[in-house]
């Protein structure tokens, strides 16, 4: 089985682009599931469901989506193997922009839009520096130069990766997406021993670990402050 | 030059070198200031662990891309600047399985194509097969050749380099910037070089396309509907790369559509145009028909079609100056129509 992660801003269009992907596929019959990773809330299960797409789905809650993402993800990589899948596509929303659920030798998808503005390519960090696509969407909304401009900063943060446009609306460029996703020769039989991309931030601190009260007294771990000095 | 080589050259010497690594640094929020005698890789050394932590930086990563970007500009800048003279369709299938009686259909720059067919007759796929330069490798199973051989396939997925540039129906600018700073940053990203003259000429033409004129300090947001397009294609044909130009129908509201038109082909561009205006399919030197995902028919536009045009642009103009007439607070009378 093949797995893609697919990432990117909450809402940036990453199920818009992933169902019209999958529906370029149902001619060539290639199996597709999904997981959504997210954390607190999301109702994209019934959206793939409502498309007939095999989905599960895990919230975080109190954890960073990122490691929970890193500690479940075996676990659905066996279940994507026990429903027969060709391919399992991760999707989950990246929310402080600095970690990226991306594994090396598992194709990275970083999906982001051109309403984002354009300096928003250099505020992300792995999730969209280390990434093997770059889809941009909502294309459709703004002109082509500030399609161009768009691209050519992604491209500068990350200029080995693929920047293709695809419209979540109408499925414009899915199709193409599609051919550089699915390759039989890059299946994989388990994720053991397989490393991410880049590390997740050392942070540790006792509000990671349910701590309520403001104050220096109740400040243990790992404990920065900012410096206000001009 | 490889990554290692990049990473022994001194930041001073990269930048005196190649002018444009000044925004790669930029973009990758990597500051300089005073450490240009150092050589990239102990530049990227100089941080701690916790410094390149916090920046989520890696700096062999960071090597790597920037090679690759100096690659990717290099090649970029010294390219012939228009080297697309045709663009061939050889026929596929259409959407039963049907092959397209056609054969093979060559469009050359300066050439304005109109595509007509009912909704989802497969319009937007043929203009998707351009863009991909379609190797019977999509649903039509069409190929696509440029200046008749097998394309580069450096068209599907270079940034700076689009085959194709499209301007759609509900475009719009959503940045916040002036005319003239909105036109700096795409004169920026295209590398060109006389940044001031080109960006005057931009200004001038949309003025010359649009109902209404409008200042280079006016924010973009605030262009009107009819101002916008005319920017934008201005701004396209001027300043965008890319040889081909897909319109998905040119709205009429405030501004001069012939005059847009004629524009992008002295640019020497192909044009598709998606259209039901009978002034602008008549516009255009050929029509395709799109029926049930294929290519139906090719048809040039007849001698007699062009005497009719004559008389389409007569009505359109007359309706062009009523508008213009209701813009000015004027009362229309029978004789306005004459
Ligand atoms: N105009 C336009 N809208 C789009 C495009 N792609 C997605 N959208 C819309 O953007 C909204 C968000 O899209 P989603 O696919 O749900 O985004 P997401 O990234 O999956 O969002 P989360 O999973 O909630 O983080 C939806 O209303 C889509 O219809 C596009 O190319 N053009
Ligand atoms: N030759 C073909 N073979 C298989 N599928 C096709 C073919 N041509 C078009 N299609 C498919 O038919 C669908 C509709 O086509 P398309 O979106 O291009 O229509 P359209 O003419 O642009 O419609 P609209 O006027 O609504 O924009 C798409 O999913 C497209 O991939
Ligand atoms: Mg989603
Ligand atoms: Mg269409």
């Amino acid at each position: 089985m093949n797995l893609v992660t697919v990432s990117g801003p909450p809402s940036s269009g990453k199920t818009a682009v992933i169902l019209k992907t999958i529906e370029s596929y149902q001619k060539q019959e290639i199996s597709v599931g999904v997981i959504k990773f997210d954390c607190l809330y999301t109702d994209d299960d019934i959206v793939y469901e409502k498309a007939g797409i095999k989905v599960r789905k895990g919230l975080s809650g109190g954890l960073c989506p990122d490691h929970y993402f890193v500690s479940n993800i075996e676990e659905a990589f066996a279940w994507g193997q026990k429903e027969n899948f060709d391919v399992l596509i991760s999707e989950s929303a990246g929310l402080c922009n600095r970690c990226s659920p991306y594994i090396k030798d598992i194709k990275a998808i970083c999906v982001i839009d051109n309403l984002s503005g354009i300096n928003t390519p250099r505020k992300i960090g792995p999730m969209l520096k280390s990434a093997d696509i770059v889809v941009i969407t909502k294309g459709d909304i703004v002109s082509q130069a500030e399609r161009e401009v768009f691209a050519s900063r992604v491209s500068m943060v990350n200029p080995k990766a693929i920047v293709m446009h695809v419209n979540g609306l109408t499925g414009q460029g899915s199709f193409e997406l599609g051919t550089l996703l699915y390759d039989k020769k890059l299946d994989t039989d388990n994720l053991k021993g397989k490393e991410l991309r880049f590390s997740m931030p050392s942070a540790l601190c006792s509000y990671c670990l349910g701590e309520k009260r403001i104050g220096a007294d109740y400040q243990m771990g790992n404990v920065r402050k900012i410096n206000l000095e001009k | 030059m490889s990554a290692t080589v990049i990473g022994n050259k001194s930041i001073k010497e990269l930048l005196d070198k190649y002018t444009f690594a000044q925004s790669f640094l930029e973009q990758n929020n990597l500051v300089i200031d005073g450490k240009e005698h150092l050589t990239m890789k102990e530049y990227l050394a100089s941080f701690t662990v916790e410094e390149a932590e916090d920046m989520a930086l890696d700096p062999h990563t960071i090597l790597m891309g920037f090679e690759e970007y100096i690659q990717q500009m290099l090649s970029f800048l010294g390219e012939d600047k228009s080297d697309v003279e045709s663009l061939t369709i050889n026929a596929g299938k259409d959407k039963t399985g049907k092959q397209e009686s056609f054969g093979s259909f060559t469009i050359k720059t300066g050439e304005i194509i109109a595509i007509v067919g009912p909704t989802g007759s497969g319009k937007s796929r043929l203009l998707g097969d351009i863009e991909w330069v379609a190797q019977r490798d999509t649903p039509t199973s069409r190929e696509i050749l440029i200046n008749g051989e097998k394309p580069d396939f450096k068209w599907r997925f270079s940034t700076s380099d689009k085959l194709v540039a499209q301007l759609s129906q509900n475009m719009n600018f959503v940045m916040d910037l002036t005319v003239a700073e909105f036109l700096d940053l795409h004169a920026e990203s295209r590398m060109v070089e006389n940044k001031k003259d080109i960006i005057e000429k931009i200004i001038t033409c949309a003025n010359d396309l649009a109902g209404e004129k409008f200042e280079r300090e006016l924010p973009i947001t605030s262009l009107s509907g009819g101002q916008s397009r005319a920017l934008m294609i201005s701004d396209t044909a001027i300043l965008s790369k890319s040889p081909i130009i897909l319109i998905d129908e040119i709205e009429n509201a405030g501004i001069d559509r012939k005059k847009a038109l004629s524009f992008l082909l002295s640019q020497d561009k192909i044009v598709l145009m998606a259209t039901h205006d009978p002034m602008l399919a008549l516009l255009g030197d050929k029509r395709i028909v799109i029926k049930n995902g294929g290519i139906h028919k090719i048809i040039e536009t007849t001698k007699e079609e062009r005497s009719m045009l004559k008389e389409i642009e007569a009505v359109d103009q007359k309706v062009q100056n009523l508008r213009a007439s209701l813009r000015q607070g004027e009362i229309l009378k029978p004789e306005s129509f004459n």
